[in-house]
């Protein structure tokens, strides 16, 4: 029976990535996917009729470029389109906007204080020096700090001199960076509850963790390192949804003469004397394999693809401790009108932004308690976006998709599993405080898809449906991603990679950890990784 | 005692406000005038503010400020109101010259650091009066000075769209002051200043300016700014007053010597990478400091700078042969060894000279200053034009005219 060169778990845009690289370096690469169709969390599928959605991830900004151009996934129609900035909405009935020029930006913020206006530039600058420090980490395997095997103790260096290149009072803000809560890192800077909670969503979302939690700065940094085109910081649209990435990927793969299998879901890894062999589909089918790699987080690749006994002990607990919490939900929406914010005056900008309605950062902490006690938030924190009112691909015109990422839900809701009352109950406090900000917002509403941490972990596979495939706390970063010893890409299992979002760089829609883990195998098969771009300079 | 007012616009002025978004290049008190000068409709943004490159012919704008008088908005500057019976020794704390000798109707540039001691701005500090002042600059540093303020009685106030300003520069700008009933005017002499009455209002006349050439500075609260223009216009009729655009203005200013900030140097609020960071003594603003008048802010850092032998930049005026300017230009030891950059450069009409302001790593254009060189790319029809010129590190300013400093000033 045929055995593979390479075979891929998961049809994720990190597993496409991943078999892409692998395909082009000449290797005979199948991806298996439960679902029918490819994508994982990068999909654009039609629910009801007209209406596109973006299921799950909805915005664009970490894919990293180098992938985009070495898979050409322009000619397989990716298109990444910039947006407005955003706003806020205000309880007292105004909004605070993010308007793209600098300006425009400040006046905005000169509306509610004067000083904070005039701190951004300072507030602006250091998280881009924070974001010019990381980002060419992203492309790079993360060294192993016990090894002395000359590649880690160069690339040890490399971070070493990186770090020793900063000045003093960097190295300071580093430092607190990767350790501070976004409530403290931002009250260095300013004054205004509305600016502050401004900001601060990008510390909290897809964590659990509030934003006075220790950590939730370095989550920020995680949301302001990507790029549009260059424009670092900036976030799009993927045309036609987030799974034209995927697509995107797809069609490349295929292109290079690789194999896609839908519909079919693996039971487990086929291990042979420590070694990985294959998989056992559902069914019970056998496909063979010189290599397996799991795009599915680590641990529903160690705790159910394979069996406990393959695994030493450390490895297995640390796999079990690792943190994968879920804490988010997803409501897409399809209307048959553009709704009206009130708030909002004619023909603002911000109807082509993202919108939120969490004035507070003590809002969004009271969100956070609520997931504590086991209870979806009852006054959830929305980012929410009209993505067709730049992308006339994904609702017949006038019609429109909006899309609400939602936090906080808890993947159990008091201690027991989430039941279809539970669902409703979360949609409608989702629904309930759009409608506060837009009269007659449910009258417009033609179908819903509503998913809490438990229809994203049936549908797509993530555990408890956290976005990032584990948090992105700083004991889970770099060479501690996922776990201590095994953040290079390998597993204790010989022959069997991981290549999802829960190895380094970490999560969002980067495809950095499937390109990583394919010059880590390349590497391993002695075979040369010329067609894979080094990261962009960063000058 | 220790008042900020950090104003908090009450809802309704708020949402008044929200319309801004409309319009991304404001207009300042004097755009219905300049708009109707504007004959090229050549604009730039000056901190959010339509400003012109250019009203009808750049060179002639020129010979206007060096020939007559040239009258150009200065609104869009940034502008605090810093006011209280601390507000001296605030000032002296946190910006480099001593402010102590700064006498009220009296001005001087300055420059202000962060604690590093790396130049936050510079700028001009008006002192008004014993307790009020005003501090213009190109950046704006509100969080900056609020939070210096702790433990001063004072406040600080940005003032920068309440007050419009004007210069007017050359040398028929005092005989229209004077002409325009200035009563007084003439009494004043470099770096003076005074208040004048205008239309119910006062506003403040300057003997300053960035043209190193007989000047002043006027500023006038928002609502008298056309009565303001009209007059001076109307005066200057007879004495070729014309309006001009910053291209203009920027040739005479680096004829004078005069550095700008984030183009010749990178403001440290603003500078994402550490090495463009950089202290007073590294652009030319050492003469700014004075170890004896007590701690201001960045002192210790300058000053253990100067000690170490730390200071690893120089901002130098530079000649060079020929008369290609040598704009954004690279710097060269011996024709091979990179050592600088040109930020701004120039063929000077009044010194007949090609000028320059560059930033040498030292120790170049410091103890070293033979043999320097600059390689000029000039675009010639779709080609560079390669030159690589002999560059001489001179003092400046590149000109010096008597006329700006002569008292009583002339009448042209």
């Amino acid at each position: 029976m045929k055995a593979w060169d390479a075979i891929v778990i998961g049809g994720g845009h990190n597993g496409l990535v991943n078999a892409c690289y692998l395909q082009r370096a000449g290797l005979d690469v199948l991806v298996v996917e439960k679902n029918d169709w490819v994508g994982g969390a990068a999909t654009s599928r039609e629910l009801t009729p007209g209406f596109l959605y973006s299921n799950c991830s909805y915005v664009c900004s970490l894919f990293r470029p180098e992938i985009m151009r070495d898979l050409e996934l322009p000619r397989f129609g990716l298109q990444v389109i910039s947006y407005e900035g955003g706003a806020v909405f205000t309880r007292d009935g105004d909004y605070l906007a993010n308007y793209r020029d600098h300006d425009a930006h400040r006046r905005e913020f000169a509306r509610f204080s004067k000083r904070d206006a005039e701190a951004y530039d300072r507030y602006s600058r250091d998280v881009t020096r924070q974001c010019r420090f990381i980002q060419p980490l992203l492309m790079r395997t993360a060294p192993d700090p016990t090894s002395f095997k000359p590649r880690d103790l160069g690339e040890l260096l490399y971070l070493g001199k990186k770090f020793a290149g900063l000045t003093a009072e960097e190295m300071a803000l580093t430092l607190r960076f990767w350790t501070m809560s976004i409530s403290d890192f931002l009250d260095e800077y300013f004054e205004t509850d509305v600016i502050k909670a401004n900001f601060a969503l990008s510390g909290i979302i897809g964590t659990a963790l509030g934003p006075m939690s220790p950590g939730t700065a370095y989550v920020l940094l995680h949301h302001y390192m990507g790029e549009v085109d260059g424009s670092v910081g900036a976030w799009g649209y993927a045309r036609g949804g987030m799974g034209a990435v995927t697509k995107a990927l797809a069609a490349s793969f295929k292109a290079s003469g690789g194999t896609i299998r839908t519909g079919a879901e693996v039971d487990h890894v086929l291990i042979r004397n420590g070694k990985a062999k294959g998989v056992v589909l559902a069914g019970g089918e056998e496909i063979y394999g010189k290599l397996v790699i799991s795009n599915a987080d680590v641990k529903r690749t160690f705790l159910k693809l394979v069996e406990e006994k393959e695994l030493p002990d450390i490895f297995l607990r640390r796999v079990r401790n690792f943190k994968i919490r879920g804490s988010s939900g997803k409501v897409n929406i399809a209307l048959d009108s553009l709704p009206e914010f009130p708030a909002l005056p004619k023909n603002s900008p911000v109807y082509r932004a993202d919108m939120h309605f969490t004035d507070s950062i003590e809002r969004m902490e009271r969100g956070y308690d609520d997931w504590k006690a086991g209870r979806w938030s009852a006054d959830p924190f929305l980012d929410m976006m009209i993505p067709t009112t730049l992308d006339p691909t994904m609702a017949p015109p006038g019609k429109h998709f909006m899309s609400c990422f939602v936090q906080y839900a808890p993947p159990k809701i008091d201690g027991r599993d989430w039941t279809d009352a539970d669902r409703d109950g979360f949609a409608e406090s989702v629904i309930s405080q759009i409608a506060e900000y837009s009269p007659g917002f449910r009258d417009r509403i033609v179908h819903m898809e509503v998913r809490t941490p438990r229809e994203i972990e049936a549908e797509v596979g993530l555990t408890e449906g956290n976005i990032f495939q584990g948090e992105l706390t700083f004991d889970q970063l770099l060479f501690n991603r996922p776990v201590p010893g095994y953040a290079q890409y390998r597993s204790a299992v010989g022959g069997l990679y991981m290549c999802g979002s829960s190895t380094h760089p970490g999560g969002g829609v980067m495809g950095a950890p499937g390109r990583n883990a394919a010059a880590e195998i390349l590497r391993d098969l002695a075979k040369p990784t010329l067609h894979m771009s080094p990261a962009h300079d960063v000058i | 005692m220790n008042h900020h007012p950090t104003i908090k616009p009450s809802l309704d002025a708020r949402t008044l406000a929200q319309s801004h978004f409309r319009t991304l290049r404001l207009g300042t008190p004097f755009q219905p005038r300049i708009d109707a000068l504007g004959l090229k409709q050549e604009w730039y943004s000056w901190a959010g503010y339509r400003a012109p490159h250019s009203l009808w012919d750049e060179e002639l704008e020129y010979f206007a400020i060096r020939s007559q008088a040239a009258l150009f908005d200065i609104s869009p500057m940034t502008k605090y109101r810093i006011e209280g019976a601390d507000a001296e020794a605030y000032l002296d704390r946190v910006t480099l010259r001593d402010v102590t000798k700064l006498k009220p109707g009296r001005v001087h540039y300055t420059a202000w650091c962060d604690d590093e001691g790396f130049v936050l701005d510079d700028g001009t500090l008006f002192r008004l009066s014993l307790t009020r002042f005003r501090l213009c600059s190109q950046e704006r540093h509100l969080p900056w000075l609020l939070d210096s303020a702790h433990g001063y009685e004072v406040s600080v106030e940005e003032e920068t769209e309440a007050v419009a300003g004007l210069a007017l520069q050359g040398p028929t700008s005092f005989a229209i002051l004077r002409d325009a009933g200035f009563a007084g005017v003439e009494r004043l002499k470099v770096f003076d200043l005074a208040e004048f009455a205008h239309d119910g209002a006062t506003i403040t006349i300057s003997r300053t300016g960035f043209t190193g050439d007989l000047g002043y500075e006027l500023f006038v609260p928002a609502d008298k700014a056309l009565s303001l223009w009209d007059r001076l216009m109307a005066a200057g009729e007879l004495r070729g007053i014309r309006a001009i655009g910053y291209t203009a203005l920027n040739r005479a200013r680096l004829e004078a010597g005069f550095i700008v900030a984030n183009a010749d140097f990178t403001t440290s609020e603003h500078a994402i990478r550490a090495d463009r960071l950089r202290m007073p003594d590294e652009i030319g603003l050492g003469f700014m400091i004075n170890p004896e008048k007590g701690h201001f802010n960045g002192r210790r850092a300058i000053l253990e700078a100067r000690a170490r032998k730390k200071l690893r930049h120089v901002l130098v005026g530079l000649e060079i042969e020929g008369n290609i300017p040598a704009e954004h230009a690279i710097v060269y030891y011996r024709k091979s060894q990179e050592i600088g950059l040109v930020s701004a450069a120039m063929w000077s009409p009044m010194a007949k000279r090609n000028i320059a302001l560059a930033s040498l790593k030292r120790p170049y254009g410091d103890t070293i200053v033979d043999d320097l060189w600059v390689e000029i790319y000039a675009m010639r029809e779709l080609q560079y034009q390669k030159l690589m010129k002999k560059a001489k590190v001179v003092p400046r300013p590149f000109i010096k005219l008597d006329r700006r400093t002569a008292n009583p000033p002339a009448d042209f």
